[in-house]
């Protein structure tokens, strides 16, 4: 009776230990082997990798930016997207099921495709983003989109958009709308009950949401490889090049598992906050 | 010899007794009714009988033979849930006919049975319904009717009415009783509803941190209640100058402990009073029979008997 | 509950506009008659879609796709069911970390599995082989497969099986009868989500694909990288009919918000 839930659990143990935890083990150890043009990978111990991401302003730039990124994506998903959440979830029965699946679906949708849509949307001067921009009289000139930053940015916000939503969606659910009447019963205008009851409640989603688009925005290789073409490199396509194009999988390797310890630290350091300021409103 | 036996039954969780050392009988075809408040040790009773949860230690025997020695499966008794734990994806026909089929009867005889046990609890024509299809008193129905109808030697109740409403409560009550008075089947029912305890049952067993504060015919328990928790459990009561007094009890009168009307509520077919005596609050029930009754900040005399 | 005012149905109208613009854009250029991008306005045409025909890489990606992720979500599932029912229904030491571990797929950015799988797999000799992207693409939905059979293992009353047990049903008889028929929807929901994350997953599989494993999204992938023409518009718009012909019915069966939020939605009596 007492082995019943280990033995239960043991394929899944076994092929977990066998196929994610080896071969991270694996790659930590690969960021620490040495390479070169003409004998490929050595296994030895050297520091070499780490000095040179860690050291070299190459990396360094390609990290910030790497991080810019997913921060301005996070913002506009956080901006834009819990909003919509808020007035999804205020929506009459058969709109809310339909809009819901309209704007959750894209997540099932290959990013391959949304993205290529960015791409066309974006295309050159006679894209229709700078074509509806300037018929709409806010800019005079088209936009550089295409390989900047601000092109993946909007892309990727659009890719991560409905984690946000998601995220913001489930707290809202757990919202007593009783509360808000009674924040209007006791003389409070639209505002202040957004302001004071809602979302001092939907915050832990948003922050929740935050975190999971962060580190799918700091990981994100489609968006950023398509609509950043091979000149503006942010993490994972860098590691991407050193893998299939240079062949140096040492470096790729450091560069990956400086990105996962990252996210790890940023994701553990965002929880224990998220636990600390709102633990009264998860109890 | 009783039909159903607990012997000193235990069953303890990490260091606490949740039932310690309870001792019953129950005589073929009663109705008994475990009565407690939560975590009194009831249900965990209830779970020893049908196999659930081991003892810890103690014997529960039926009809002489050692009950613990059989797998859960086969212990032959009727069980029905508090959330009563349909089969959701079968009809009511097929839930009822599950046990049946367990036990290897034909597929002719299992149609007959099941339609006599539906027509018997009254929902002969649902048979082809769903649960999820039907009220919770329907529900109920079914629960009781799948229990039933293996011919349980025991028919175990766990909470039966707490998930109904108080006027369909009150109608089921009376049914189960009838039904049960039909078939003849011993029963025990576990509730915390004292009210229910009371309406069903032949003899009600007050629980209260795993033991028994009192075994008895619940008139019995309720007139003469062994413990200051039965008495309190049963019904609303008073302790003037250290003795109990049930509210309906006392009356007002010309002499006897005087006191003052703190508040008066209705209550439809009684009058509900606070009396402020020397001997401190005391609670006074007194039938509506049309009368003027004393009111709030009145003199009163309140009179029992038994009061010296 | 009050109603959203004029200026909130105005933000929602322009943030729909937004989610399906990139969509609705792959599917209209799809449509052009010209042999360069563009956007037809006023004839349309289907040469593009005839001309996948013609290119059997694409071809034989998609069927590659297809089977992949039928394969590797059906094992996925069956480990899952196992232990989804041990860590809804148990509590034992290290059940919290085991989880834990079986979730962090979804954490450990796919970059980083990629990259460990290549090197994994180079080493064991299943480097490019289609054993091997089984392999990884179990992990990688395994999660979902896993949260969906959780939520219907958890949501399963003890004592319906109780029930069962009382009225004589032996253990077997409880699991065939009672137990699977009441977490099948979990099951196929589940399996239905490892499917499409599995099909459309392309950052960990572009790096252990070779040539003659690619997958659908790794095949559009490397022909964006060349460059982009209406041929993979075209290839994108039978993408997305697709999976929004499986959207809506996964949504009419189960519910979307379900199988996202991962929360089983209580049915009240």
């Amino acid at each position: 009776m007492k082995a019943a839930p280990y033995l239960l659990c043991l394929p899944a143990l076994v092929l977990f230990a066998g196929v994610v935890i080896v071969p991270l083990g694996m790659t930590v150890l690969l960021s620490f082997h040495d390479w070169g043009q003409y004998k490929g990978i050595e296994p030895v111990f050297i520091l070499k990798n780490w000095q040179e991401v860690l050291g070299d302003s190459y990396f360094h730039e390609m990290f910030a930016r790497t991080f810019r990124i997913a921060f301005f994506v996070t913002l506009l998903a956080a901006v834009f997207g819990a909003p919509e959440a808020y007035i999804l979830n205020r929506m009459r029965s058969p709109w809310r099921g339909l809009f819901l699946l309209v704007i959750l679906g894209p997540l099932l949708i290959s990013v391959v495709a949304r993205t290529l849509g960015w791409a066309l949307l974006f295309g050159g001067n006679s894209g229709l983003v700078n074509k509806a921009l300037m018929g709409m009289g806010l800019i005079s000139a088209p936009l550089p989109f295409m390989f900047t930053e601000t092109g993946i940015v909007v892309a990727l916000a659009h890719v991560l958009m409905p984690y946000m939503v998601l995220a913001v969606w489930a707290s809202l659910q757990r919202l007593d709308p009783q509360v808000e009447n009674a924040a209007v019963a006791l003389g409070a205008g639209p505002f202040t009950v957004l302001r004071r009851i809602v979302l001092p409640q939907v915050m832990p989603g948003i922050l929740s949401g935050a975190v999971i688009v962060f580190a799918l925005a700091a990981s994100a290789f489609a968006t950023p490889a398509i609509i950043g073409g091979r000149r503006l490199k942010v993490a994972s396509t860098l590691a991407y090049d050193e893998f299939l194009n240079t062949l140096n999988w040492p470096l790729g390797a450091a560069v990956a598992v400086l990105l996962l310890a990252a996210l790890i630290a940023i994701i553990w350091g965002t929880n224990r906050l998220v636990e600390r300021r709102y633990a009264q409103v998860f109890a | 010899m009783p039909f159903l036996e607990l012997e000193k039954l235990t069953k303890s969780f990490g260091g606490h007794n949740a039932v310690d050392g309870l001792t019953l009988g129950v005589e073929k075809g009663e109705f008994v009714a475990l009565l407690g408040p939560s975590g009194c040790g009831k249900t965990t009773t209830l779970q020893m009988i049908a196999g659930f949860v081991e003892p810890t230690s103690g014997a529960i025997r039926l009809g002489g033979k050692d009950l613990l020695a059989m797998k859960p499966a086969k212990r032959g008794l009727g069980i029905v849930f508090q959330s009563y734990a349909l089969f959701p994806h079968m009809t009511v026909a097929e839930n009822v006919g599950f046990g049946l089929e367990m036990q290897g009867v034909t597929a002719a005889e299992r149609r007959t049975r099941v339609a006599e046990t539906l027509e018997l609890v009254g929902l002969g024509t649902f048979a082809s319904r769903f649960p999820r299809q039907m009220s919770g008193g329907q529900q109920q129905r079914v629960a009781l009717a799948r229990a039933l109808v293996i011919r349980p030697q025991v028919l175990l109740l766990d909470e039966p009415l707490s998930n109904l409403d108080a006027k369909l409560r009150e109608g089921m009550q009376i049914e189960l009783r009838q039904i049960q008075r039909t078939v003849g089947t011993t029963t025990i029912l576990v509730t915390h509803d004292q009210a229910e305890a009371m309406a069903l049952s032949d003899r009600i067993v007050v629980m209260n941190q795993g033991k028994a504060e009192q075994i008895g015919p619940p008139h019995e328990a309720y007139e003469r209640p062994a413990t200051a928790f039965v008495a309190n459990f049963l019904g609303k009561t008073n302790l003037v100058d250290g003795a109990s007094v049930r509210p309906e009890r006392i009356s007002f009168a010309a002499a006897g402990l005087a006191g003052t009307v703190r508040t008066r509520i209705f209550q439809g077919n009684h009058w509900l009073y606070q009396v402020d005596t020397a001997s401190g609050l005391v609670t006074v029930i007194r039938q509506n029979t049309g009368e003027a009754m004393p009111g709030e900040g009145d003199a009163v005399h309140l009179l029992w008997e038994g009061r010296a | 509950m009050s109603r959203n005012g004029p200026l909130a149905l105005a933000y929602h109208t322009l943030f729909v506009a937004f989610m399906l613009a990139p969509i609705l854009v792959v599917c209209w250029v799809a449509f052009t008659p010209e042999g360069f991008l563009s956007f037809p306005t006023d004839r349309w045409s289907l040469r593009w879609f005839e001309a996948i025909a013609r290119y059997p890489e694409f071809i034989s990606a998609f069927w590659r796709s297809l089977w992949l992720g039928a394969i590797s979500s059906a094992i996925a599932v069956a480990i899952s069911v196992p232990a989804a029912l041990a860590i809804g229904r148990y509590r034992f030491r290290g059940r919290e970390a085991l989880t834990a571990l079986f979730m962090s797929p979804l954490m450990i950015p796919h970059l980083v599995l990629g990259i460990a799988f290549l090197r994994f797999f180079t080493q064991i000799g299943l480097g490019g082989t289609f054993a091997g992207l089984v392999l990884s693409h179990i992990v990688v939905v395994l999660p979902f497969a896993l949260r969906l059979t959780l939520a219907s293992a958890v949501g399963l009353d003890r004592s319906i099986e109780h029930a069962a047990v009382s009225l004589g049903a032996s253990e077997s008889v409880v699991l065939r009868r009672i137990t699977l028929p009441l977490v099948l929807p979990g099951l196929v929901s589940g399996w239905a989500l490892a499917f499409i994350n599995s099909f459309d997953e392309l950052t960990m599989t572009v790096f252990i694909a070779a040539p003659g494993t690619e997958t659908l999204p790794v095949r559009m992938f490397l022909y964006i990288q060349d460059n982009i023409d209406p041929l993979v518009t075209s290839v994108s718009a039978c993408v997305i009919a697709v999976t929004v012909v499986a959207l809506v019915i996964l949504d009419r069966a189960f519910g979307l918000e379900r199988m996202l939020v991962g929360r089983s939605a209580s049915h009240g009596r």
